[in-house]
């Protein structure tokens, strides 16, 4: 039965696993139906907050790091701001409406049964292997064979940064 | 071996992209259906992880367009372990998001000032 779930329920970290999935999952819940955007733009600093966990939990010490200054740090704030400037600040009832949320619900429910349907049947080509650091060997990776994508991932990273600030500036009030 | 198995953490992406995908189709507010697309690249990355710590990865680099001098045991330590391609896509997909982001907010402020709202049901014009 234990075997079957998957899951090392003996183990205590299991447990934590097990919350962190249900954060990541509820929260995501929450910023799919809150009513509120406020409320939403919170949950989902949950929901990056539980994948950083669930990063960790695969070994992937780099990629937990970066999800927790990239996402939380920047991208959330970039989102909270966006929500404060969109609205205005007296509105008591920052409204988050919903438009035909049956379809909606209907296409992201066959699309769940799909994909899990997809990820219980196949047998995929699982290797045991113990786990060690990533960051090295990323950095490895990103001056080694990704070399070129890193490259053009820093200049778009410019590219969005000029593009960004172009974009979001007042217009100038013409003489 | 990590405590759950592949089909975990499969589910959880599977999960969160169908959440997202239902943020992006049934939310009015502009900055909403950016929090969805948020969502639907977390869950890709989750997969990517899950897939290069759980899966078999190929004993070499593999085919390249470009001929990399070192092969077998001595890549691995100049160029990184075939395994980490996850990582590092998923490192890519964090540095996508993150311009996403900026140059989204950039176009709903802009939607802002021009229309007084970010419904993106009256965002209909290209151009004016």
């Amino acid at each position: 039965m234990i075997a079957a779930l998957g899951i090392r329920l003996g183990d205590p970290a299991a447990y934590v696993f097990l919350a962190f999935a249900a954060m990541t999952c509820g929260s995501a819940l929450i910023v799919a139906a809150s009513r509120n955007i406020v409320y939403s733009a919170y949950a989902l600093l949950l929901t990056f907050f539980g994948v950083a966990g669930l990063y960790a939990f695969l070994d992937a010490d780099f990629i937990a790091a970066a999800q927790l200054l990239v996402y939380v740090g920047g991208i959330l704030v970039l989102i909270l701001f966006g929500v404060m400037l969109t609205h205005k600040i007296r509105d008591i009832n920052l409204s988050n409406e919903t438009t035909n949320p049956i379809i909606g619900a209907a296409i992201a429910g066959f699309i769940f049964l799909a994909l899990a349907y997809v990820s219980i049947y196949t047998k995929w080509d699982v290797v045991e292997r113990t786990a060690s650091p990533t960051t090295g060997e990323i950095g490895k990776a990103f001056v080694g064979k990704y070399l070129l994508p890193f490259e053009a991932s820093s200049v778009l990273l410019l590219g969005a940064l000029i593009g960004a600030a172009y974009l979001a500036r007042r217009e100038k009030e013409k003489p | 071996m990590p405590v759950a198995n592949l089909e975990w953490f499969l589910l959880i992406g599977a999960f969160l992209f169908a959440t997202g995908v239902f943020t992006i189709l049934t939310r009015k507010n502009a900055v909403s259906v950016l929090m969805g697309v948020e969502l639907v690249l977390n869950s890709a990355n989750i997969n990517l992880v899950a897939f290069s710590r759980f899966v078999r990865s190929p004993a070499t680099l593999g085919p390249t367009s470009i001929e990399f001098p070192l092969q077998g045991e001595a890549a691995h330590h100049v160029y990184g372990a075939a395994w980490i391609g996850g990582n590092v896509f998923a490192a890519f997909v964090i540095i996508l998001a993150a311009a996403e982001a900026a140059v989204a907010l950039a176009i709903i402020l802009g939607i802002y000032r021009n229309l007084g709202d970010v419904d993106v049901d009256e965002v209909t014009a290209m151009k004016g």
